[in-house]
């Protein structure tokens, strides 16, 4: 008999199919489950560029303590198909537990080690049909791991209530079938699994990527947000979307990403906050609007999810390979701001504070995220919002207003149309200090000059990068966005005192005292999911910061945490 | 003469003289005048080119952006403060060519802004190259043998898309672009304005007296709620008709179909991030 070992405080369970199997319902079914039980969770998926077939994964990480971190590690397998155990073969390991049907998953009869036999076919036949698979295997893992039976059938009644009783009845069916054969799992004692239950999570609330990110342009003001849908950047605008009416926010679908940014910077212009989302390729169209905004001193918020490029690249996939592309596109020269969240808090806070810097500066504000970043859940504390003052700067006009009156810090106060007597004149050309055309060459450098200079007041309230460990370790490993959480645990499992982790989640302009974290340390290890370090070249060219070790990641997945820790190993 | 109140007073203007854009600018600040609009709840927006440095030559709020990209952030500003009266201007290269996407979606949107187009058909600003509505046979240092290409026919397009407003005018007479401007102008929905004007410098084919003899004013036998006749109207070859080509008024614009102002008409650069319905929020995600 095989018997699954009792872990007491994480645990990793995968499920893994085709597009349209089901599997995205299971995950969000079970996280928020989870949750309600009184247990933290981590949970993130990978796709194929596909609607239908091809193979899937859902990682679902159950803990008692916080984690918010890509493993490779499976405790749980449940593959749906051949194919879909074929796909995280590579993740199999002798304490991986696989549930599923022998049948499906071993047509020939060949021996699948640690296999649990579960007749899903004749279950689901029963109830109505193989499409209630996904919900029996709920309730397997709901019993295994003590769910509320009640928690569930509210749960299914809220999402399924809209469909008809007949439905709901049918989903609880198939809840209760699985139920039944995870209990047999656990009172024949194959599957024992003894979680301690955190009572720390009640509170917490369990958000992704997308909507933290759109969650922190609501609490920044945004109120008009134009894009083109593109993966992984696209939850973004289905979220405000979502919440247009509520919030008062305009979202309107562009034809492309050049009027999606123009748009948008016609509302700035107006006097609203104003947001793009997209990803490398829209991005790329977005350019020349870049451009715009930094000549017209407008503010903008552009949230730019990577994807692996170059071009159409691996569409479903993560990189960190853009952080450059958004540094220097756009043509001209004008300053910039770079903010790159790694938690889904400094997410919410950052956007935020991107649209405040963009108003105060009037300059554009980048939050550069990935797909990884986008599609990952976990609990974290309440958000907080107390101090919810939006500072709006904007002026009335009088008689005279000059948009671009010279000022010491290089900042013109910005009025809008209609407010005030003044006229607000903004020009793509180089302009007066009323906003005309000039093609004076002194003039040309003034302007040149208060733009510029605008870059020295924004690095004043730069973000500052978060040390955890010593500051004399002798080792920094050194990372920025969504790696941050698995560079952290990876470093935590290595328990060695004289390594630290220096996390970025300002990347450009960098703040003032950077160099201070690198006194002390011989070593400077980076990690990125890119090829060739970019943020590493960033550090050089910016603060001087020479990198000794490169650990990199370009096939288009997550580094995950036992991986990394290997490749740290490997070079300290 | 009288300043007009539009006259931003400008006398180092970058336009040829004899340019037809010196006529379409006097319409324009008659139009606007006649109206009783005020300058400081006027935008005018427009892209790059010869046509397109109209706002710099007039008093008024401007947001002069990229080349072909005039009408997009026309649609962000209305729809951000529906109380200002929006006026998207530039040339046939930029509207037609480099913006020809968003004068096919921003038509589909129906935001209630005026689209004014300095026909010339001929690049101005870069001199002389064939635009989209240049003829066929037109020849320029770069369609050296001669345009090839099938001329776009805006009217057309814009009938074909249901556009609320279509109508042509002429540069050369100032009444009549006055008048059908204003009534552009006061049409709720998107309006486009094609103007017809001779380029003295870069067009030697499309001249004043060959737009004298190749036009003719609409008369009342032309209904313009019939989007068939004017569909018509827009595709007859030979003279090409001027005045009034349709519309369409039950038309909803883009703005009143929001569900930011379903319930209330208040622009949202007025209103204030309800912190409450934020904590709702946040809390419904526990
Ligand atoms: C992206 C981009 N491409 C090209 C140009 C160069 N350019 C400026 S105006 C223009 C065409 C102008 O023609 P039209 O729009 O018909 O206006 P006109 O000058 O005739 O009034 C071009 C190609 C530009 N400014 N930006
Ligand atoms: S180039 Fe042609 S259209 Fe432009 S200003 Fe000169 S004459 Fe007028």
């Amino acid at each position: 008999m095989i018997s699954f070992p009792v872990k007491k405080d994480d645990i990793t369970i995968v499920l893994c199919g085709a597009a349209g199997q089901g599997v995205q319902t299971v995950e969000q079914l079970l996280t928020h489950l989870f949750k309600q039980t009184g247990y933290n969770l981590f949970s993130t998926k990978e796709y194929m560029s596909r609607v239908r077939g091809g193979s899937n994964s859902t990682e679902l990480r159950v803990s008692s303590h916080k984690v918010q971190a890509y493993l490779d590690t499976i405790d749980l397998l449940f593959p749906l198909s051949r194919e879909a155990l074929d796909h995280v073969r590579r993740r199999i390991s002798p304490g991986t537990i696989i549930i599923g049907e022998k049948e499906k998953l071993a047509p020939g009869g060949d021996d699948i080690p640690g296999i649990v036999d579960i007749p899903l076919s004749g279950l689901s036949q029963k109830i109505g049909g193989a499409i209630y698979s996904n919900i029996i295997i709920v309730g397997v893992i709901a019993a295994l791991f003590n769910i509320d039976r009640k928690a569930i059938e509210e749960y299914l009644r809220d999402r399924f209530g809209k469909k008809g009783e007949q439905v709901v009845a049918k989903n609880i069916e198939a809840v209760d079938a699985g139920y039944e054969f995870g209990d047999g799992l656990t009172s024949s004692g194959t599957v024992s699994i003894e979680l301690t239950r955190d009572a720390g999570v009640e509170d917490d609330i369990i958000i992704n990527g997308g909507e933290a990110v759109g969650l922190g342009a609501i609490a920044g003001g945004c109120n008009f947000m134009s894009s083109y849908p593109m993966t992984p950047s696209t939850p973004v605008l289905t979220f405000l979307a979502q919440h247009s009416k509520e919030f008062g926010i305009i979202v309107e679908q562009a034809e492309d990403e050049i009027a999606a940014i123009n748009m948008t910077l016609g509302a700035w212009y107006a006097g609203a906050r104003g947001l793009v989302t997209t990803s490398g390729g829209g991005f790329a169209l977005m350019a020349e609007g870049l451009s715009l905004a930094g000549i017209i001193e407008s503010p903008m918020v552009i949230h730019l999810a990577q994807r692996p490029g170059p071009a159409t690249g691996l569409p479903t996939r993560t990189e960190q390979g853009d952080l450059e592309f958004a540094l220097y596109a756009g043509h001209g020269e004008f300053p910039r701001v770079l903010f790159a969240p790694g938690t889904l808090e400094d997410a919410f806070h950052l956007t935020r504070k991107a649209f405040a810097v963009a108003d105060k500066y009037q300059v554009p504000v980048f939050v550069l995220t990935d797909q990884y970043f986008i599609d990952s859940y976990y609990n974290i504390p309440q958000l907080d919002i107390s101090d919810g003052k939006i500072d709006r700067h904007i002026v009335e006009t009088d008689t005279g207003y000059k948009r671009y009156a010279f000022s010491d810090s290089g900042i013109s106060p910005r009025g809008i149309p209609g407010l005030g007597k003044g006229l607000v004149v903004v020009d793509s050309d180089e302009h007066d200090e009323e906003g005309h055309i000039t093609e004076n060459h002194d003039m040309r450098i003034r302007m040149m000059d208060k733009r510029l200079k605008k870059l020295d007041a924004v690095v004043n309230e730069a973000v500052p990068p978060e040390l955890i460990g010593k500051k004399d370790a002798s080792t920094v490993v050194i990372c920025w966005g969504s790696t941050f959480p698995i560079v952290r645990e990876a470093v935590e499992r290595l328990s060695r005192n004289d390594m630290a982790v220096l996390y970025f989640k300002q990347v450009y302009p960098l703040h003032p005292g950077t160099g201070s974290f690198f006194k002390h340390a011989r070593k400077r290890v980076i990690v990125e999911n890119n090829a060739t370090s970019q943020f590493g070249r960033l550090l050089k060219l910016h603060a001087d910061i020479d990198i000794t070790t490169r650990i990199l990641k370009y096939d288009g997945l997550p580094f995950s945490v036992e991986e990394l820790e290997k490749r740290l190993l490997e070079v300290i | 003469m009288e300043t007009n109140i539009f006259d931003s007073g400008v006398r180092d203007m970058a336009w040829c003289p004899g340019c037809g854009n010196f006529g379409i600018r006097n319409a324009i600040m008659k139009a606007l005048t006649e109206l009783g609009i005020e300058p400081r709840n006027l935008v005018m927006v427009s892209g790059i080119g010869q046509a397109a440095k109209m706002p710099h030559y007039l008093r008024c709020n401007t947001f002069n952006g990229l080349h072909g990209r005039a009408l997009p952030p026309a649609t962000g500003i209305k729809a951000s403060n529906p109380g200002l009266t929006v006026i998207a201007e530039s040339g046939d290269g930029d509207m037609y060519g480099e913006g020809g996407n968003h004068f096919m979606s921003t038509i589909r949107r129906n935001p209630d802004i005026t689209n004014i187009v300095h026909d010339n058909m001929v690049y101005g600003l870069t001199k002389g190259q064939a635009s989209p509505t240049s003829p066929r046979g037109f020849v320029t240092p770069v369609q050296v043998n001669g345009v090839i290409l099938e001329p776009f026919n805006p009217l057309a397009v814009a009938v074909a898309l249901d556009a609320s407003f279509v109508a042509r005018a002429f540069s050369g007479d100032m009444d009549k672009t006055v008048d059908i401007l204003k009534k552009a102008i006061t049409h709720k929905g998107y309006a486009l304005v094609d103007i017809l004007h001779p380029c003295v410098s870069f067009n030697k084919i499309n001249t004043f007296a060959w737009f004298r003899e190749h036009t003719y004013y609409l008369d009342d036998s032309h209904d313009f709620h019939d989007r068939n006749a004017a569909f018509t109207r827009a595709t007859e070859k030979g003279r090409l008709p001027l005045g009034i080509l349709y519309e369409n008024p039950d038309k909803p614009t883009f703005e009143e179909s929001l569900a930011v102002y379903q319930d209330s008409a208040s622009p949202i650069i007025k209103r204030e991030l309800n912190m409450e319905k934020l904590s709702e929020l946040i809390d419904s995600k526990q």
